[in-house]
């Protein structure tokens, strides 16, 4: 759970000038607490093992590292290798922080789980682990999500959660957050918040990207395993950026292996019709953390754009700020379009069915195997599979199911 | 003197209840706010609280949500809600008035260009949702060298160390939360904020007054017999979004209702 390194934090909750606790006086001790809860459970070698064997034999970790051939020898470059987290139980690496979180949950004694979500993988895997182990769970969805992602809305359903949808503001994920926090505000006894990324409050972006970073130490054993060296290039996209600092963490002090993170450059950034805040944003402050923002002159948080609704998010988690900010993490940005060709792409030469989100790390890949060289090796995080985008898809190809 | 500090003083030196009034800059239009200012003074209101919209306002009831979503609507900005301030300060130069917002609004002017703009439209002081002391230093100094204050919030979880913690770096006034949730919310429980009220009262002798959820002349009495004041939003607020069709009547509407609550808290006590 934790690596040897830690660049410079100057106190417990910031990274550089970023992340922190920015929340209303009524949820401190409510961190306070899980803050405390979280270190003891990280040093208790029982909650070390039952969220081992939790990963192991209810996720299905670990997950493969998979060596893409053909998508290697069509792109004519670096040799590509995928992080399976498409493969975990529920379908994305979203499961990795909600098991975590759940066990902590159970530690402090408390029946309510709530949690927002975009995609809804968050929620899926929330509400998939509150159904296993009894608790009752609520699920905040902006109402324009829940549209576009019905699958995974009913999906929640079956496993027993609710799901409300958000009517405030841009109805997206951002809105289903302030919702999520008020409710959690109102109910903060009775209630523990699976925040699904890297972002919110001191301590959930240092205590999700632990439970994630099971990605990375295992990715690093097994490129040791199978390559005798570490890889090259890590590829991820960012949104919150759960799925990306899950994989690079573990390398940061390996200070040969490129980190790159990949944002969702939408419609493109010259068209302000996007969600890349680490390429095209400012620093700011929302949801309880400081870290770079889609916003106007006037600090309103503006709509963002993003045919991935996983990706579609004003902010990104305060550490990925930081890791920009010093240079050790580069972060670049493709359309839609390109994340588009990359989802075909692995389906058709390796018979793999991305996620969206994920598609923009291919995509990422492609635009830049062949200047690598066939010397480089690339993994990319495949952080979840794409049943859930395929009516997007089909609407984009003009098909009615 | 700050006239914020200067209004509290008075009303405790003549054993007078504190009432504080929250609106929102530009609901529903920013031609109403000046106008609606006056009103709320006129009928009783010892404090102004105006709220600057922001796009997220994460601890605010359905009321103020939509108070904010309106206010932005027309267009309204920080910029403007200074000029709002400055406006008012035309034809009132006592009443205090305390801005009320989300950090992300500030730091987008930058906190010092903020302070030195706040503290010449007649700002007296600022209450950052969600901006606790551990982060409020970059604020903080710049506002204390313009003589405005920082509020800060004291809710019913906070401990006794945190507590002394908010109060060695508060000032103006401590702004105690009445109940776990959300501004406008329906679980005011009035003997367990005198219980908190009584507790807080051994740590800092500056004024208490109670927010959230206190909608009426009962509740704001009712909380009074411990704390120094009220502060009243969600209830204001509700009044404006009924007669957002026919704005012209929100002022004689706003003098009717804090009369009323003025008229429960300077009640004689049985």
């Amino acid at each position: 759970m934790q690596g040897a390194n830690r660049y410079d934090q100057p106190s417990a909750g910031h990274f550089g000038e970023h992340g922190g606790r920015y929340v209303a006086e009524t949820l401190i001790h409510a961190l306070d607490e899980l803050g405390d809860l979280y270190d003891a459970a990280k040093r208790d070698p029982e909650f070390r093992l039952e969220l081992q064997r939790d990963l192991e034999h209810f996720v299905g970790r670990p997950t493969p590292l998979y060596f893409a051939e053909r998508l290697t020898q069509e792109l004519g470059g670096a040799q590509i290798y995928l992080k399976r987290e498409d493969l975990n139980h529920t379908g994305a690496h979203k499961v990795n922080n909600t098991v975590g979180q759940a066990l902590l949950a159970k530690r402090m004694g408390k029946p309510r789980i709530i949690a927002e979500t975009g995609a809804g993988q968050h929620g899926v895997a929330t509400a998939t682990v509150a159904a296993r182990l009894g608790l009752a769970c609520r699920v905040y969805m902006g109402a324009e999500d829940v549209k576009r992602q019905s699958l995974n809305v009913y999906r929640m359903k079956l496993l027993g959660a609710e799901v409300v949808p958000v009517l405030s503001g841009s109805r997206t994920l951002k809105d289903a957050l302030n919702e999520a926090m008020r409710d959690w505000v109102t109910n903060v006894d009775s209630t523990h918040y699976i925040i699904g990324t890297v972002a919110g409050p001191h301590p959930y972006p240092t205590m999700v990207r632990d439970f994630q970073s099971v990605i990375g130490l295992e990715a690093r054993a097994q490129c040791l395993q199978a390559l005798g060296r570490l890889p090259d290039v890590l590829v991820a996209c960012v949104g919150g950026g759960s799925n990306a600092i899950g994989l690079f963490y573990p390398f940061i002090d390996d200070a040969e292996v490129r980190l790159v993170g990949v944002e969702a450059a939408g419609l493109g950034l010259e068209t302000g019709r996007h969600a890349a805040p680490l390429n095209a944003g400012r620093v700011g402050v929302l949801h309880g953390n400081r870290t770079y923002l889609m916003e106007d002159d006037d600090g309103q948080i503006i709509e963002t754009h993003s045919i991935s609704a996983g990706l579609d998010y004003p902010g990104v988690g305060p550490e990925h700020a930081h890791l920009k900010d010093i240079g050790r993490a580069e972060y670049d940005a493709v359309t839609d379009d390109e994340a588009m060709e990359g989802f075909r792409l692995l389906n058709r030469c390796e018979g793999i069915l991305p996620a969206l989100e994920s598609s923009h790390a291919i995509a990422w890949v492609m635009k830049h195997a062949a200047d690598l060289g066939s010397d480089q090796t690339v993994v990319i995080n495949l952080s979840g599979r794409g049943d859930k985008d395929i009516l997007t898809v089909a609407e984009l190809d003009g098909i009615d199911l | 003197m700050n006239r914020l500090d200067s209004r509290l003083a008075e009303i405790r030196r003549a054993d007078r209840k504190a009432l504080v009034t929250f609106i929102t800059a530009g609901d529903p239009t920013p031609d109403i706010t000046v106008p609606a200012l006056h009103a709320l003074v006129r009928g009783g209101a010892d404090v102004l609280e105006l709220g600057i919209p922001f796009s997220d306002p994460e601890a605010e009831g359905p009321s103020i949500q939509a108070a904010s979503e309106r206010g932005l609507a027309g267009g309204m900005t920080l910029r403007k809600v200074l000029e709002l301030v400055s406006a008012f300060r035309k034809q009132d130069r006592h009443t205090p008035v305390v801005l009320m917002g989300y950090f992300n609004s500030i730091l987008a002017m930058g906190c010092e260009r903020f302070a030195v703009a706040a503290a010449a439209s007649g700002v007296d002081g600022l209450i950052m949702v969600n901006l606790p002391p551990e982060e409020s230093a970059p604020l903080k100094g710049p506002l204390d060298e313009h003589g405005i204050r920082m509020i800060f919030l004291v809710a019913p979880t906070t401990t006794e160390p945190r507590a002394r913690m908010i109060i060695e770096s508060a000032s103006g006034f401590i702004y105690y939360v009445s109940l776990k949730g959300t501004t406008g919310a329906g679980n005011l429980d009035a003997s367990a904020v005198g219980d908190k009220l009584r507790w807080l009262r051994g740590l800092t002798p500056l004024p208490l007054l109670v927010g959230f959820g206190i909608k009426n002349g009962a509740d704001a009495r009712a909380v009074s017999r411990f704390s120094d004041g009220v502060v009243v939003g969600s209830a204001l607020v509700d009044t404006m979004a009924r007669q957002s069709a026919d704005p012209e009547a929100i002022p004689q509407a706003l003098i009717e209702q804090v009369r009323e609550i003025r008229r429960a808290l300077d009640q004689p006590s049985a």
